[in-house]
C-alpha cells in the first residue's frame, strides 16, 4: 500500500503541492487527475522517490521512502514499473533491447530465458514483430507500448503511467487503456495513472483523486465522481464532456444545462 | 533572489553539486561489474574512435612546430639538430597532452554533454533510475573512467604522430635530415617529459568527462537546455585544460 500523508513541494519558491495526502489501496487503480501544471506528475514523482517532499511523508508498506539510504530505495523502486509520458525509451537500444535492459541487469537469465521473457511482454501489450525497430521508427502509440512492455519486465507490484493517453489518436488511447485494464487484472498489478484525459480515467480508474490549486481538492470512487456536486470538479470534467462515455453525460446533463 | 546574487553564489553552487556528484560516482565504483559493458562501450567511443582526429591534429601541430623552430632558431651558429630537441620536449610535455585535450573537449566533451542531456529532458534518466539503477553508476562512471584510461593512450599516440610530422615536414622542406633530428631529440631528451605529459593527460581526461558529464547530466529545459549544455561543456571543458595546465606546470616544473 502506498500512502501519501500531507506533502509540500516547492520550486524556487513557488509551490507546486500543498499539504496532499492520499492512500492507494493495493490491487486497486487509482486515477490522479488535474489541469496541465497542477502537480500531477509533481506527486508522480514522490511516489517512487524521483522527488522528496519538503514537508510530509511517502509510505510504500508502511517505510518511509524519504528517509531512507538510497540502497533501499533503489530496492523499492524494483517493486514499480513506470511509463513516462514520452516513453523515455533508451534510444541507443532497439525496441528489444529496451526490453530486455531490466531483466539483463536485475536478473540472471540466460540471453534465450530474456527473449522468451521479452516476447512474453511484447505479447501481453499486443505487438510483435518489432523487436529489432529503432525506437526513432516507432509510432507514438507503438513507443508507449514498447515502454510499457519494459515497465511489467520484472512483474512489479506497482504500475505507475503518466499522461498515458497524451499526444495519441482516440483510438490508440482506447488501445492504451484497454492495455491498462488488462494489465491490472491479468497480472493483479496495482496501477496509478496520471492523467487529465477523463475519458480514460472512466474507462479504467477505481477510485479518482483531483488536484487543483497546489492541493488535493477531491479523492472518492467514480460512481462518487459520477455523483459529486462538487463546482470545480464539474467544471473540470465538463470540459472532457464531449468524449466521456454517455453513463457520465446523462448524469450530469443538468449541471450541463445549469452552466450553458 | 536578484541575478547578481544568483551570478556571484552560482559557481559556489556548481563547485558543491559537482563534488557531490563525483563523490556519488566514486562511491558507485564498487558496482562496476554491473557497469563493465557501458565501460567497454565508453572506451572504443572516447578513445578509439577519436584516434583519427587526434592523429591528424598532433601530425600538424609536430610539422608546424618543426618549421616555426627552424624559421627562429636555425642560424650559422645554431646546429639544424636542435630542432629535434626543441620539438620532441615540446610535443611530449606540452602539445600532445594540450592538443589531444582540446580536440576531446570539442569531440567527447560536446558529445557527453548532449547524450545526457537529451537523456535528461526526455526522462531517460528519471526512467533508469525509476528502475532501481543507479543512474549516476550507469551513466557518469564508465564515461569518466574511459577518459581517465584514454586520454593518456591517446596523448601517447599524439606525441608518436606529432614526432613523425615534424620528421616529415623537416624532411619535405629540407630544414634538417631525419638523422639530425633524431640526433638533437636523443641528445637533450627529458625523462620527465613523458610523465609530466600523462599526469596532464590523467587530469585532463578526468577534467573534460567528469565536467561534460556533470553538465548533461543536470541539464534543464528542452532542445535549448541541451543545446546551451553542450556548448557550454565544450568551453568549459577548454578553459580547465588551459587552467590545469598552468596549475601543473607551476607544481610539478
Amino acid at each position: 500500500m502506498i500512502q501519501v500523508q500531507n506533502i509540500y513541494k516547492s520550486f524556487s519558491g513557488r509551490t507546486v503541492l500543498r499539504d496532499v495526502s492520499l492512500d492507494i489501496q493495493e490491487g486497486s487503480t487509482q486515477a490522479i487527475i488535474g489541469q496541465s501544471g497542477s502537480g500531477k506528475s509533481v506527486l508522480m514523482k514522490h511516489l517512487i522517490g524521483l522527488l522528496r517532499p519538503d514537508q510530509g511523508r511517502v509510505l510504500v508498506d508502511d517505510v518511509d521512502i524519504g528517509t531512507i539510504d538510497y540502497q533501499q530505495l533503489r530496492k523499492i523502486r524494483r517493486q514499480f514499473g513506470v511509463l513516462f509520458q514520452g516513453g523515455a525509451l533508451f534510444d541507443s537500444m532497439d525496441a528489444f533491447e529496451n526490453i530486455a535492459f531490466p531483466l539483463r541487469t536485475f536478473t540472471t537469465k540466460t540471453d534465450e530465458e530474456v527473449r522468451h521473457e521479452v516476447q512474453k511482454c511484447l505479447d501481453l501489450v499486443r505487438l510483435s514483430n518489432i523487436g529489432t525497430k529503432k525506437t526513432d521508427e516507432l509510432s507514438g502509440g507503438m513507443r508507449k507500448r514498447v515502454a510499457l512492455a519494459r515497465a511489467i519486465a520484472l512483474r512489479p507490484r506497482y504500475i505507475i503511467y503518466d499522461e498515458p493517453t497524451s499526444g495519441l489518436d482516440p483510438e490508440t488511447s482506447n488501445t492504451i487503456n484497454d492495455l491498462i485494464k488488462g494489465l491490472a487484472h491479468q497480472l493483479e498489478i496495482t496501477s496509478i495513472v496520471v492523467t487529465h484525459d477523463m475519458h480514460s480515467v472512466l474507462q479504467i480508474a477505481d477510485r479518482v483523486a483531483f488536484i487543483h490549486n497546489t492541493r488535493m481538492h477531491w479523492n472518492g470512487t467514480v460512481d462518487e465522481l459520477h455523483e459529486s456536486s462538487d463546482q470545480i470538479l464539474r467544471a473540470f470534467v465538463k470540459a472532457n464532456e464531449y468524449i466521456i462515455a454517455p453513463r457520465y453525460s446523462s448524469n450530469n446533463q443538468e449541471s450541463s444545462e445549469a452552466t450553458q | 533572489m536578484p541575478s547578481i546574487v544568483l551570478r556571484i553564489t552560482q559557481p559556489f553552487f556548481d563547485i558543491g553539486r559537482f563534488t557531490m556528484l563525483m563523490s556519488s560516482a566514486f562511491m558507485s565504483l564498487r558496482e562496476m561489474g554491473t557497469y563493465w559493458q557501458n565501460f567497454q562501450i565508453q572506451l572504443v567511443r572516447i578513445g578509439i574512435d577519436s584516434i583519427p582526429i587526434v592523429a591528424l591534429a598532433a601530425a600538424f601541430s609536430g610539422a608546424v612546430t618543426t618549421v616555426q623552430t627552424a624559421y627562429q632558431l636555425v642560424s650559422p651558429l645554431i646546429p639544424p639538430r636542435i630542432i629535434g630537441a626543441v620539438v620532441v620536449p615540446s610535443l611530449t610535455m606540452e602539445l600532445g597532452a594540450v592538443v589531444t585535450g582540446f580536440i576531446l573537449s570539442g569531440r567527447v566533451g560536446a558529445r557527453i554533454a548532449a547524450e545526457l542531456g537529451t537523456m535528461r529532458v526526455t526522462e531517460q534518466i528519471d526512467a533508469l533510475e525509476a528502475m532501481g539503477l543507479n543512474s549516476i553508476g550507469y551513466l557518469i562512471v564508465p564515461r569518466v573512467l574511459a577518459g581517465i584510461v584514454m586520454l593518456p593512450v591517446l596523448y601517447v599516440a599524439a606525441c608518436l604522430v606529432g614526432i613523425v610530422g615534424g620528421i616529415v615536414s623537416a624532411e619535405l622542406t629540407g630544414v634538417v635530415s631525419t638523422g639530425e633530428f633524431i640526433q638533437g631529440a636523443r641528445e637533450h631528451w627529458n625523462f620527465f617529459g613523458p610523465y609530466f605529459g600523462l599526469i596532464k593527460a590523467f587530469v585532463f581526461g578526468f577534467l573534460i568527462t567528469a565536467v561534460s558529464c556533470y553538465i548533461g547530466y543536470y541539464t534543464k529545459g528542452g532542445a535549448d537546455g541541451v543545446g546551451r549544455s553542450t556548448t557550454r561543456a565544450a568551453v568549459m571543458s577548454c578553459v580547465l585544460i588551459l587552467v590545469a595546465d598552468l596549475i601543473l606546470a607551476i607544481l610539478l616544473l
